[in-house]
């Protein structure tokens, strides 16, 4: 690895830190939030952002751009501070998040630059997808669509019905992401309603299918950069990660799912984060 | 009156003809076998069969749309208002996207197929939404013009079809502008306030027959359900002591509903609706003998109107 290419990494997981401290900041508000599952997302919405999506801040209706949909929208928090982050945002607005008249909902809205389309039903990202997806081939650009699903977002039937239709239309330039962190509301996906084996399910949908650790953020960068994997199929790319991922006293806990911080817990919180991202050391 | 196209046929013939003039449009089809054997041209590569799913239609039509698409997405009444309403709801609607939602086998037009293809909640369910057109053609030639008018119309629209063939208006009837109701003739005491195929028709026909009676009714063609056309509609209503409308839907929610709220607030008047009773349809018939059965016809407009001007009281806001 060059000395280039560590940089590179380490800049990314500085944004990443910086996300996550944003993001329990924002669940910190009176009204709470959806910490668990916007953390386990940080290192895809990092690598997504700072490296791999063609995105402009400055002009986020840019026609050439990448798409990304969150279509698990109640991860909205981690998508609100990946865009503060990334200079989509005024992050002293999103810290009025969870106030009355705020812009920034629980769900994603569309009203804000870089929020593609509003979701938080579950289950809808994946037809969107295809939308835009088919809609760059027949354009013939060579735009790319991401879509990120969480893992019990996959017990909807409607990302089954788009899955199918994905791999007949042959969109290679959509790729998936699930953030499969083996939680869900109540408890684990395998105890509710199993998805195992789940790279094979996608694999006989007709997609190519990668696994990772969603947590290493380069595993995920390079992954995802280098979609899709076969011509003609589109990707999904399973990445294995940790509920709650950075803040030790909520990670792998089905309660992380949504949280109202005290101005305790916050501190706690930052200060785990600051002592360790997730997977490796920090030194930020 | 001879019998026209049906609505649905009138559409594809009309989209076949538009889809190579214009570079945008696209149609996705869920196997409707609608479009079995048309010839789209140039434009081939823009018809997209994706199969029998009718979420998926929905969201990718947003998603083609959000790219600067003009989406023409095709299924039954029932499979679009139902089964994929939340995708109509959240993808398309509160997104304000420009799809068209071409829903054909409305009202009772599936006749045999029974209540699984009947479709009487459509125009409750699509005017409850914010942004979305709501328009229900009253014959083919009103099917064309309302297509040609969907090629630049902002936001989403919703048009409810028929399956079969049904008569045509009286000749000399301008072709729908979309929020406009149309004035199909001019009354006095009462007013017949209908839409689609087989309820215009029997609203024309029942005015005819209450002239006859010495009772002069007008008749206004509520083709646009949504924007509705309140002005039209309380204009139409000024001088009147008695308002009938006349759909094929559900008595809930849609024309009637839109009428007596709109009346109600604005121009109070006694109001008789006519439609489908709160009840599936029970037995196999064709969809003129079910309207017949649920009493869509001329004749219970006539008896309607009878029934409540009999007393000669004029109802009091």
């Amino acid at each position: 690895m060059t000395v280039l290419t560590e940089n590179r990494t380490d800049l990314l997981r500085a944004h990443a830190l910086n996300i996550r401290e944003r993001i329990v900041d924002v669940c910190s508000n009176p009204e709470g939030g959806h910490l668990g599952g916007s953390l386990s997302l940080v290192e895809v919405l990092t690598a997504l952002y700072f490296d791999v999506l063609r995105i402009d801040p400055a002009h986020p209706d840019d026609p050439h751009r990448d798409i990304f949909l969150l279509s698990k929208g109640h991860a909205a928090i981690g998508l609100y501070s990946t865009l503060a982050e990334r200079g989509f945002v005024d992050p002293a607005e999103l810290a009025g998040y969870g106030t009355t008249g705020s812009r920034f909902m629980a769900h994603p809205v569309r009203s804000i630059p870089g929020v593609e389309m509003p979701t938080g039903s579950l289950g809808h990202g994946p037809a969107l997808a295809i939308g835009f997806a088919l809609a760059a081939k027949l354009s013939g650009s060579r735009r790319r669509v991401f879509v990120a699903l969480g893992d019990g977002e996959l017990q909807e039937g409607s990302v089954w019905e788009a899955a199918m239709g994905a791999a007949g239309l042959g969109l290679d330039n959509l790729i998936a992401v699930v953030d499969r962190n083996g939680l869900q509301l109540t408890g684990s996906t395998e105890d509710i309603c199993p998805l195992e084996p789940l790279g094979d399910r996608w694999r006989s949908f007709g997609w190519a299918v990668r696994e990772v650790d969603g947590q290493n953020i380069e595993a995920v960068r390079d992954a995802l950069a280098g979609a899709p994997w076969m011509p003609g199929r589109p990707s999904v790319l399973i990445a294995r990660t940790t509920k709650g991922a950075g803040v030790p006293f909520v990670a792998g806990n089905p309660k992380s799912h949504y949280v109202n911080f005290s101005e305790r817990q916050q501190a706690r919180a930052r200060i785990a984060l600051r002592r360790a991202a997730p997977g490796e050391a920090h030194h930020g | 009156m001879a019998d026209t196209l049906p609505a649905r046929q009138a559409y594809r013939n009309r989209l076949a003809g538009l889809l190579p003039e214009h570079d945008r449009l696209i149609c996705l089809d869920t196997d409707t076998g609608l479009f079995t054997g048309v010839d789209f041209g140039t434009a081939a590569a823009r018809y997209v069969n994706i199969g029998i799913a009718e979420h998926n239609l929905m969201g990718m039509a947003a998603g083609l749309a959000a790219s600067g698409w003009t989406p023409f997405v095709n299924t039954m009444a029932a499979f679009a208002t139902s089964r994929a309403v939340e995708a109509i709801k959240i993808d398309i609607a509160y997104n304000a996207m420009p799809v068209r939602i071409m829903a054909t086998h409305g009202g009772l037009s599936a006749g045999h197929l029974g209540p699984t293809h009947q479709c009487l909640e459509d125009l409750a369910v699509m005017r409850a939404l914010p942004n979305m057109t709501v328009v229900v053609p009253a014959d083919a030639a009103a099917t064309e013009a309302l297509v040609d008018a969907a090629i630049e119309l902002p936001g989403p629209l919703y048009a409810r079809l028929g399956r079969k063939a049904t008569p045509a208006l009286p000749a000399g009837v301008e072709p729908p502008v979309i929020g406009t109701a149309q004035r199909l003739r001019a009354g006095g005491e009462v007013l017949l306030v209908a839409t689609g195929p087989y309820p215009v028709l029997a609203a024309l026909d029942a005015a005819t027959a209450l002239a006859g009676q010495g009772i002069e009714a007008g008749v206004l063609n509520m083709h646009t359900i949504k924007p509705f056309d309140e002005a039209g509609l309380i204009d139409a209503a000024a001088g009147t002591r008695l308002v009938v409308t006349v759909e094929e839907h559900w008595r809930s929610g849609g024309l009637g509903a839109a009428v007596t709220e709109t009346l109600s607030e604005h121009a109070p008047v006694r109001i008789a609706r006519i439609g489908m009773p709160d009840t599936f349809a029970g037995h196999v018939g064709s969809q003129e003998d079910l309207l017949d059965h649920y009493g869509i016809t001329a004749d219970a407009v006539v008896q309607t109107v009878l029934r409540h001007t009999s007393t000669g009281k004029r109802t009091q806001p």
